[in-house]
């Protein structure tokens, strides 16, 4: 059982080492995205192109997801649908069994942990090998990513020398990067020599050429997207985008937003398995196309922005809140001002409600969005859902938050605010009163002193000094 | 905007019971450049705390009552961008396809931050009368980002001959103030103003300013809490001030 959000809260700030760990990497990530984009309008003009580029996608979904299908088949990519995790899963599975894989290596994807495709794969007797250094380091303590680009950042570099000591004793200790690298690379090489399946996420998927891109740093995804005889893609159903041109934009609003990038080192385009004469590539390319509440969210004019989200992760770094816990506290896959919108749509208000009120709606978030997601105003109205419900939303688990107390505090504030001469009534009074306010007021003055009301309220003194009162 | 007549003055619940001297502050500076300002004892709050709550009915009706009381075509002088931001931008929102959709963008069109009000419209050039002073200025996240009066606040402190102006280390980050967010978060706003107050007392300055109460009040609370001795060395404890106290006391003849 996963702990509750305050007491994971809880945890996380207590951790001072996780904790310097991730505001260093997030500070660092910050600042990159910041020099990667010296020119002001530039970025406001890429902004609105993102966008534009993402809603237009969505705006004609089924028909592009039909045209990419169409293209895809056409390249020789089988294309498969998945409306929930477990037949995602299931698919994966069949098509590692009809090759006989009791192995398949794995590029970064996070609809895969979505899916919670490892443990599936492991209960069915497959091994699914990370190959992305960070999740490979997570996969040995059999850790959840805590970044969705940067997965082990909560982790710093006497950690991992330590668990790769522990894991890969036959190599003498070391906790310099480039030697880790090394004993990494080498222990993975061993499994792209013998996969016969390789596994990946896509960035984009374009319709009008049934290409399937995916950027990366570490030529891990290339080998797993080339090397093994099958190559199987899984993809969420709205990272379709209409044409090969708008594809530019969006990868330099990628990988700028994400680590300050131009580019990343590999950018792969994916357009069908190995073709006669062909000297190396796949024999057979699949793509498991996943649903699991998509389009739920898609049939919601303002909550479908959600689906803009091109998984960057800026949002998590400018973050306040999220440089404080990191991903874990959250407890979800995506974590962040992106996990708590897109969370509880997926999951449902009921279960994970709460994460929509982790923040304090400071605007971080929605400032620095590649494709502007109003996550501010997401956020705020996932909350209002939760505490009333709305008619016709489609989130589950509208108005399961409502808590008949708070509910009591916000009659009696409304009365209080709703009636001038009742409010000046009443803080005048409190005003008099002042000395019987409580040194306490509950988790305020837990770190702080508690604020004074002051002798005279401003109303009082408007008056006193002549303003006009209408 | 060319400078009006008259204006209207919403001076906040929060600066109205706990913080009435910066309001009045306010009120006086633009009383000597001769504006005449109004405050509609009518007024409450701009109804942002259920707002961000998620109590939207809540919000609407007490909302309801600053469009009551702040009818006239006049602008409104807001001492908090935070306030502020929820009349000009998220009104019209919030009163979106209800009969009082017109009024609402009518008030948004005329909420003005103070500080944007003093820098832009009134252009004012202040005679700084104090003694050589070391500010550290706090932005709020709506001066930042709702409402992009961030360099107002900057602009009017440079003003001021004899003030030397700094901003703390991650100037750009919310000091977790956020509303009620400090009551339902408590831990993690109780961690981001720690931060906040400890990269406000590295600047060694003598007074913090903030164009808004909220961050003022946890700031200033934090502040007192992790720094009991106001006089500790080498980082005394600095004087909290809203930006209009500061302003005032700086400028007028005592
Ligand atoms: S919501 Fe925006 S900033 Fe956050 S990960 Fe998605 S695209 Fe990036």
């Amino acid at each position: 059982m996963i702990p509750e959000f305050p007491v994971r809260v809880s945890q996380a700030l207590g951790n001072e080492r996780v904790r310097r760990n991730i505001r260093r990497t997030m500070d660092g990530l910050v600042l990159k995205r910041h020099k990667a984009f010296p020119d002001e309008h530039e970025l406001a003009v890429l902004r609105r192109r993102g966008k534009l580029i993402r809603g237009h996608a969505l705006a004609h979904l089924p028909d592009l997801l039909e045209e990419l299908e169409r293209n895809c088949q056409r390249n020789g990519i089988q294309v498969h649908w998945a409306e929930t995790a477990a037949e995602g899963n299931a698919l994966v599975r069949d098509i590692l069994r009809r090759h006989g894989a009791d192995l398949v290596i794995k590029g970064k994807s996070m609809v895969s942990e979505e899916m919670g495709l490892n443990h599936y794969l492991e209960a069915q007797g497959i091994r699914a090998v990370e190959t992305d250094l960070g999740e490979f380091i997570l996969q040995l303590g059999d850790e959840r990513p805590s970044h969705i680009i940067a997965p082990a950042i909560h982790k710093d570099r006497v950690e991992i020398a330590q668990r790769f000591a522990a894991h890969f004793p036959e190599y003498p200790y070391t906790e310099d990067i480039e030697g880790l690298t090394a004993i990494a690379r080498r222990i993975m090489r061993e499994h792209f020599g013998r996969a016969i399946a390789g596994l990946s996420g896509v960035n984009f998927a374009v319709a009008e050429t049934g290409t399937l891109c995916l950027v990366e740093n570490e030529g891990n995804g290339r080998l797993c997207t080339t090397a093994p005889q099958v190559h199987i893609a899984v993809c969420g159903i709205e990272k379709v985008i209409a044409r090969l041109d708008q594809l530019p934009p969006l990868l330099t609003l990628l990988t700028r937003s994400a680590t300050g990038q131009p580019i990343t080192t590999y950018v792969n385009m994916i357009s069908g398995p190995r073709r006669e004469g062909e000297l190396d590539g796949p024999r057979e390319v699949h793509l498991v196309l996943l649903d699991n509440g998509r389009s739920r969210i898609h049939g919601d004019p303002q909550l479908s922005s959600t689906l803009r989200c091109i998984r960057c992760g800026a949002c998590m770094n400018h973050c306040p809140v999220y440089s404080r816990l990191g991903g874990h506290a959250y407890g979800t896959v995506y974590p962040g001002p992106i996990g708590g919108v897109l969370e509880p749509q997926l999951q449902g208000l009921d279960r994970l409600g709460e994460l929509a009120d982790a923040s304090s709606l400071c605007g971080a978030c929605g400032e620095v969005c590649p494709v502007r997601i109003p996550l501010p105003a997401l956020l705020r109205r996932l909350r209002a859902e939760g505490v009333r419900g709305r008619q016709g939303s489609r989130v589950v688990g509208q108005g399961s938050r409502r808590k008949p107390l708070h509910r009591l505090i916000w009659t009696l504030w409304r009365w209080v605010n709703a009636y001038p001469s009742l409010y000046r009534g009443l803080t005048g009074l409190g005003t008099r009163l002042r000395w019987l306010m409580p040194k306490h007021l509950g988790p305020w003055t837990r770190t702080r002193s508690a604020p004074a009301l002051a002798p005279r309220s401003l109303h009082e003194l408007a008056r006193s000094e002549g303003f006009r009162g209408e | 905007m060319e400078k009006p007549l008259s204006v209207y003055f919403f001076g906040t619940c929060l600066i109205d019971m706990v913080l009435p001297q910066a309001g009045l502050a306010a009120m006086r500076l633009l009383r000597r450049e001769g504006i005449e300002v109004i405050y509609p004892q009518g007024q409450t709050c701009c109804g942002q705390p259920a707002y961000n709550s998620g109590y939207d009915a809540e919000a609407r009706t007490v909302a309801r009552c600053q469009l009551d009381a702040f009818s006239r075509d006049i602008p409104v002088v807001v001492p908090s961008a935070s306030c502020a931001g929820m009349m000009k931008v998220q009104y019209p929102k919030l009163f979106a396809g209800t009969p009082d959709q017109e009024r609402a963008e009518a008030l948004a069109r005329r909420v003005v931050e103070l500080t944007d009000f003093l820098a832009r419209v009134l252009d004012w050039r202040p005679v700084d009368r104090g003694a050589p002073l070391k500010v550290v200025l706090h932005q709020s996240c709506s001066a930042r980002r709702e409402m992009g009066v961030a360099d107002a606040a900057k602009d009017l402190l440079a003003r001021l001959a004899h003030l030397e102006t700094v901003e703390p280390d991650h100037a750009h980050e919310c000091c977790g103030f956020g509303g009620t967010f400090a009551v339902k978060q408590p831990e993690i706003s109780a961690a981001m103003a720690a931060d906040k107050a400890d990269a406000i007392l590295a600047t060694g300055a003598q007074v913090l300013v903030s164009q808004d109460a909220g961050c003022l009040l946890n700031l200033g609370g934090t502040l007192e809490r992790r720094c009991p001795d106001a006089a500790a060395q080498p980082s005394p404890r600095p004087a909290v001030k809203h930006i209009a106290e500061l302003l005032w006391e700086r400028t007028h003849d005592s």
